[in-house]
């Protein structure tokens, strides 16, 4: 009895030993190497891909935001965004999902809700947004919440409004959509995409010039 | 190019990744885990630690250092938690409460890795990188130990030996895993991926005035512990989003990549497994069952998910709650897929707004055990388990002494292995029926009906197989959900390694039975037919009428 006693503390103690070592290695040196790596190769990645405009930084060009004005472009809904609720010294951005299931009554208002929207912020006098021309990402929350992309449909889908309320040509205004428009890497990789920060700053440098 | 066309092209690119890798992996981990030679940092370590790495063990001997060494896990990552208050480097973070502390620490160190935390708001440089991401790395070591044991098992004859645990263990982290993550964190911070150590931080934004001028980040270790969180199929995210937040996976080519890391190591195993007992054909067996099993999951995920039916999905005109833009549909399908078939529960996308069928999908590949191809280390014994019980069966059917590679299974075999899989559906189903049966549990569910249920199945599924996933709209931060959840983390990691180990110490002790016209080739397509077929009728008669409750309840009626 006594000796096994003294069997399992003498094994724990391997054990605990070899989490120290392994802990040096893995959570402390790896760590800082790559830190250094990064830092020297990728500075600006490794940073949060800050994106910077009127000489100050505008955030992420990989993390999505609110709040942009009636007369720029709009982002994905993103009500799985919460707000934190512990150590509340910090205004942190929670990320995550709505988590609501496909047969959920408040998921299936909230998507009718945002169509009846989108369709009516976006018709302009001339143009007329028909429902069926809504794409599924401009009515739907993402995973993260962040996402900084629509799809290329639904950037489609706002020129009218953006080039109206900024008295721009619909033309000129869908050529910057365009030009803003990532295709799927290689061809295949992923969706085709509008980043919607770097077309919003590209809209304001465009507003400026005119 | 349509988006299931694209989705199908991802698929074959994925495939000819892996394949390519296939070989050369499977080889050098087999030659890893056979060496006779240490490195010198490593008879360091072997220092540092009192042990002699060429000490063969016992099964007994090999069980009792691996537990040593996953209780030490426990309680540091618990103390690491329960201090966190006190450390520097934490941004003034406070210490996290018990029951969490509790949770999280036995979720790291099973490698399931689920979390009831959000990482932004709870977890600091120092826990996130001295507790968690160690973990992420000896978790998976610690499998890869046990399925190479078991591999022995099978390779040895008249002998009770099966290799050394801490030579395994620190093997399997500084030749295969530092190595692998390095080199994947390189590349995730060349596409986007954070690597610092600043702490929370003010970033400017685009639209200012109204005291709206700015958002709080976390700075943090990410591409560090994204690398080892999907190559060591862990899946705890850094943040509360996981692989869906652009920070950890910032394109869609890091999306793929990462799937590439989930699968790379389970699916080369079988190599491995195939050098070392000594017939590749063997290894092809192993890895057509895993093969086809993944492919048909894929295939039957990307069609609910494309079909996009559910009342809410059909009037958004597809499946895209939940899921990312730069992803789509088609690449968050494999994702999914390949995360619930492995131990991984890394999530690119929210299994709790997929269809009704692609979250039953999703919750299905978690019950088959998962084996295909499963966690590192953990997904290649499965599956060698479910082999054994299949030998049975078709000994059953013909007569005759079941054998495996040469091993009679016997009484004391097919005991062992039918006490193995009998763990996890225990689990599973008890604790299920303990929380609908309760007052207080119910009321964490976010969604009612079919789905509510659905929401306490996939908990308890994904912890008793080490998964992490969710759908979580579940609230699990209670006492009840910790704890039940802790246990059955436990119960579902170490229960399953002891039966193994007992099996391989079995196995090691017997005399080669040699090959006559009778006996069942094991490394030929109809083995792996019966194998496919043992797995699905096991797996569908434990859980159909669980199943039939929440997800094709949900499933059938939309």
């Amino acid at each position: 009895m006594n000796n096994s006693v003294v069997n399992t503390a003498r094994l724990f103690g391997a054990g605990l030993r070899a989490l120290l070592v392994l802990t040096l290695l893995t959570g402390v040196l790896y760590p800082l190497a790559l830190t250094g790596v990064a830092q020297s190769l990728f500075h600006d990645k490794a940073n949060g891909s800050q994106v910077r405009a009127d000489g100050r930084v505008v955030g992420s060009s990989l993390i999505g935001q609110r709040g942009y004005g009636p007369g720029y472009f709009q982002p994905r809904p993103a009500n799985g965004l919460g707000t934190n609720s512990v150590n509340t010294r910090y205004k942190l951005v929670l990320s995550g999902a709505t988590n609501l299931s496909a047969d959920n009554p408040k998921l299936i208002r909230s998507v009718e809700q945002a169509k009846a929207e989108v369709v009516k912020e976006n018709s302009t006098a001339r143009y007329k947004v028909r429902p069926s021309q809504v794409p599924a990402d401009a009515v739907t929350s993402s995973g993260s919440g962040l996402d900084p992309d629509i799809s290329p449909q639904y950037a489609d889908l706002q020129v009218h409004r953006v080039a109206e309320k900024n008295g721009l040509s619909v033309a000129r205004v869908q050529k910057l959509v365009d030009d803003h428009t990532e295709d799927r890497t290689l061809g295949f990789i992923g969706e085709p995409r509008v980043n919607v920060l770097e077309l919003n700053i590209a809209l304001r440098a465009l507003l400026a010039k005119t | 190019m349509s988006p299931v066309l694209a989705g199908v092209l991802q698929l074959l690119a994925l495939v000819a990744a892996l394949a390519l890798a296939y070989v050369p992996l499977g080889a050098y981990m087999a030659r890893v885990y056979s060496s006779d030679r240490h490195w010198r940092v490593e008879r360091w370590i072997y220092r540092g630690i009192g042990a002699d790495p060429d000490t063969e063990m016992r099964w007994p001997a090999y069980l009792r250092s691996l537990l040593a060494f996953s209780a030490a896990g426990v309680l540091f990552l618990y103390l690491l938690q329960r201090l966190q208050g006190v450390l520097p480097g934490s941004p003034g973070f406070d210490s996290v409460n018990p029951a969490q502390s509790f949770n999280t620490a036995v979720s790291f160190v099973t490698n399931t890795n689920w979390q009831s935390y959000y990482g932004e708001q709870t977890m600091g440089h120092v826990v996130q990188t001295a507790g968690l991401a160690v973990q992420n790395f000896v978790s998976a070591a610690v499998g890869m130990a046990v399925a190479i044991a078991l591999v022995r098992g099978f390779a040895r004859s008249r002998t009770g030996e099966l290799g050394n645990f801490w030579s395994d263990l620190v093997r399997g982290t500084l030749r295969i895993l530092l190595p692998g993550a390095a080199i994947a964190a390189v590349v995730l911070v060349a596409c986007g991926v954070i690597q610092n150590f600043s702490g929370i931080h003010e970033v400017g934004q685009f639209f200012h005035g109204h005291g709206m001028g700015a958002q709080q980040w976390n700075g943090g270790a990410v591409a560090s512990q994204e690398a080892i969180k999907e190559l060591g199929t862990n899946g705890g995210g850094y943040f509360n989003a996981n692989s869906a937040h652009p920070f950890e996976n910032p394109t869609p080519f890091t999306n793929l990549f990462e799937i590439f890391l989930i699968l790379v190591i389970p699916f080369a195993l079988t190599r491995a497994f195939g050098v070392m007992v000594g017939s590749v054909k063997q290894g092809y067996a192993v890895l057509a069952t895993m093969f086809t099993i993944w492919l048909g999951f894929t295939a039957l995920m990307m069609w609910a998910e494309f079909a996009h039916h559910g009342p809410a999905l059909q009037a958004a005109g597809g499946a895209m709650e939940g899921k990312e833009v730069r992803f789509g549909v088609g690449s968050s399908s494999i994702f999914a897929v390949s995360t619930t078939l492995t131990s991984t529960g890394a999530v690119d996308s929210f299994h709790s707004s997929f269809t009704g069928l692609g979250g039953g999908v999703a919750m299905l590949g978690m019950m088959l055990g998962e084996i295909a191809p499963g966690g590192t280390g953990s997904g290649l014994y499965g599956m060698l388990i479910m082999a054994v019980i299949a030998v049975f069966i078709a000994g059953l059917m013909v007569g005759r002494t079941p054998e495996y590679l040469g091993k009679k299974i016997g009484t004391r075999e097919i005991k062992l292995a039918a006490c193995y899989i009998l763990i996890t559906p225990a689990l599973v189903l008890v604790l299920t029926a303990a929380s609908m049966a309760l007052p207080t549990p119910p009321h964490s569910m976010l969604n009612s009906g079919a789905h509510g249920f659905s929401e306490v199945l996939y908990a308890f599924t994904s912890a008793a197989n080490n998964n992490g996933s969710a759908f979580a709209g579940l609230n699990a931060n209670t006492d009840w959900y910790n704890t039940m959840l802790g246990i059955a983390m436990l119960l579902g990691r170490f229960l399953p390694m002891v039966f193994v180990l007992a099996l391989a110490g079995s196995l090691a002790g017997q005399r080669p039975v040699p090959v006559t016209a009778g006996t069942l080739r094991t490394e030929k397509p109809l083995f792996t037919g019966l194998l496919v077929g043992a797995i699905l009728v096991i797996t569908g008669l434990t859980y159909f009428p669980a199943l039939a409750l929440g997800p094709l309840a949900e499933g059938l009626a939309s």
